[in-house]
Order: structure tokens, then C-alpha cells, then sequence
């Protein structure tokens, strides 16, 4: 059976942590930062959970800054 | 996962989403969570696939969106305020080969350029107007627009909008609706990835309407402030979703393309 893979890169500096990529996500990969800050200030995204993605593009989809990269590759 | 995993599905996977080539590198202005950054993306993304960058004109209205020339890589036009409909006509009739279409708020196309948006509409002007409803003047810093819902607290409404006062909210989707000159109408929301990629097709197919010159397409789209609204950008979808459906219910309200017989 093949499994798909996904992988986000996030542009840490244009993100505005406004939490949609989050709640868009149906497999719980990403989350806002805590405590560090971007150069803006603002609690920036990251992928705190890499191996759940699948590569849906949920996240990029419902992104306003186009912050969000996705790749999904398909293993047979 | 390790970083070598990860490294191999960014070499040799696909990329299935990534920032338009046609919005560029500034930071946008926008609050965050802003609605008009997800349609931005839309129009850049719907602009490069239609492979109509060097055919496309847009004409920016005045309010949040005042300076959307900065952040797609198309031709812009500034117009004076609700103004854009009269200066697309113009440009659509000296260029009638051109992609021509504005980019509304609901205080630019619904308060002070109602009169323009309307005959625009009337005549027939092969423009796609985008119209991005918040129901409040964003940029301003939240005062009650003609689209305020019935008892929403604004600035200039602390007590709620009081229809025996402020009048009612106008519904000015279905009016355009109304006259023959819409080929295409239609109202989507940006809250959810279902609702953006519908909203997508919606904006290619208006985009696409003004360059086979069927007349002139709205998409209105139900859109949030969470800055205006004071509430966080999750929360203000859920607000929208409970309010502001009810009085702006998504859907096509017109589409003349799929009444037209077929051997037309």
C-alpha cells in the first residue's frame, strides 16, 4: 500500500500567528510558539509534530500571509 | 521523523501549495488572520493560472485594501473612494482585450459608491467586481457600515445597530442580482480550506467572464475583522459562521452562463 507523506516549511518571518493554520489542521501538526517570538513579535507557527502530516494543504490553504509550504510525497 | 526524512520529502515530493509567484515578498499590512490576505492569494493564484499577468488590470478601492498594488504584481489603479466600477468601466471599454476588475469593501461598494456600483452592474460593464463584506469600516477603526448586522455593537453603534435609528442592513448581493446586466453573481466566505477553494472557482469564473465579455460578475465574499470586531481571528469566523450567515447565506445567486440555452 502506498503511504503519503507530507512536510510544511514555514516562512517564520512573515507569520502573524493567527492561529488559523491550527485550527485548519486535521492532524494536530502544528502549533504557535509558546514563548518565542519572530522578529515582528508575533508567536510564529511551527510544525511540532512532523511525522502526522499528510500533506493536505489545509494549512496553506486558509493561510492569509502565504507563509505556508507544503510537500507531499507518495511511497510505494 | 528524522531531518533526513523530512529533507527527502522536500526534494523529491511534490509541492502542493506554496505562496502565489504573483504575491510578492512585502509583508502584507493586514491584521492577523485578515480575510483580504487569504483573497489576495486567490486573485495572485486565479491571475497566474488564467496565465493573465500581463493582461490583468485591478483597480483598489479605498479602505484595508487601499494598497493591494503592493502586494500583487499586476497593473493597479487607484480610484477615489467607491469609485472603482466607474474607473473599470473606463478602462475596460479603452482596453477591451484586458482582464479588468476591482477589488471592493463594503463601505467602498455598498456606502459611498453604491451609485457607481449599481449602474456599473446595470450597463452591463464586462468587470468582475470581488466585494469583501465585514459588515463594519475596518480601516477606520470599526465604525457601523451599511452591512452592520441588526444589534451589532460597533464604535459608532456601542448600544447595537438600531434599525429605527441606523436603518437596516443592506443586502446589496441580491440587488445586483436583480438587473440583467449580471452575468455572474455569487457571495462565498474564506473561513474553512473547502470554502477558499470554492471561493477560488468563484473568482476564476467572474475572471473569466469579463474576458469572454458576458457582462459584468460579482463575488461577494463573507469576510471577518477580528481588529473591528475585537475578537481573536478564530473566534471572528465563528462569529461569522452564527451571524452573519444567516442574513448573507452563501451560494451562485445568478449565473446567466448556465440559464443560457445551448445552442447559444
Amino acid at each position: 500500500m502506498a503511504t503519503i507523506k507530507g512536510a510544511v516549511d514555514i516562512d517564520v518571518e512573515r507569520c502573524k500567528g493567527c492561529d488559523l493554520c491550527v485550527i485548519a489542521c486535521p492532524c494536530d501538526v502544528l502549533q504557535l510558539q509558546p514563548k518565542e517570538v519572530n522578529d515582528r513579535g508575533y508567536h510564529y507557527v511551527n510544525d511540532l509534530n512532523p511525522d502526522a502530516c499528510i500533506g493536505c494543504a489545509a494549512c496553506a490553504t486558509v493561510c492569509p500571509d502565504g507563509c505556508i509550504t507544503v510537500y507531499r510525497l507518495v511511497e510505494k | 521523523m528524522t531531518p533526513e526524512q523530512l529533507a527527502k520529502i522536500k526534494a523529491e515530493g511534490t509541492v502542493v501549495a506554496a505562496k502565489p509567484r504573483l504575491l510578492n515578498d512585502n509583508t502584507m499590512h493586514y491584521c492577523p488572520g485578515c480575510s483580504h490576505g487569504v483573497v489576495h492569494k486567490l486573485v495572485a493564484e486565479v491571475i497566474d493560472e488564467m496565465d493573465a499577468e500581463n493582461i490583468a488590470i485591478g483597480i483598489a478601492p479605498v479602505g484595508c485594501a487601499v494598497m493591494a498594488y503592493n502586494y500583487i504584481d499586476v497593473d493597479w489603479i487607484e480610484a477615489a473612494h467607491g469609485r472603482a466600477p466607474a474607473v473599470a468601466t473606463a478602462v475596460k471599454r479603452l482596453n477591451p482585450s484586458r482582464l479588468v476588475f476591482t477589488y471592493q469593501g463594503d463601505g467602498d461598494l455598498a456606502a459611498i459608491g453604491t451609485a457607481e456600483t449599481l449602474h456599473a452592474a446595470n450597463r452591463g460593464e464586462n468587470i468582475a467586481i470581488i466585494f469583501i463584506n465585514n459588515g463594519i469600516y475596518g480601516m477606520t477603526g470599526g465604525q457601523m457600515a451599511p452591512t452592520t448586522l441588526e444589534g451589532m455593537v460597533t464604535a459608532t453603534t456601542p448600544y447595537g445597530r438600531d434599525v429605527e435609528l441606523n436603518g437596516y442592513p443592506l443586502n446589496i448581493t441580491p440587488l445586483l442580482a436583480q438587473l440583467p446586466g449580471t452575468a455572474y453573481v455569487t457571495r462565498q466566505s474564506v473561513d474553512t480550506a473547502a470554502a477558499v477553494r470554492k471561493a477560488k472557482k468563484a473568482i476564476r469564473k467572474a475572471f473569466e467572464n469579463s474576458l469572454k465579455g458576458l457582462g459584468t460578475s460579482v463575488v461577494e465574499v463573507v469576510s471577518t475583522c477580528s481588529s473591528g470586531w475585537k475578537l481573536s481571528p478564530a473566534k471572528s469566523n465563528e462569529w461569522m459562521r452564527e451571524n452573519m450567515l444567516t442574513l448573507y447565506p452563501l451560494g451562485d445567486l445568478k449565473d446567466a452562463a448556465k440559464d443560457l440555452p445551448k445552442n447559444k
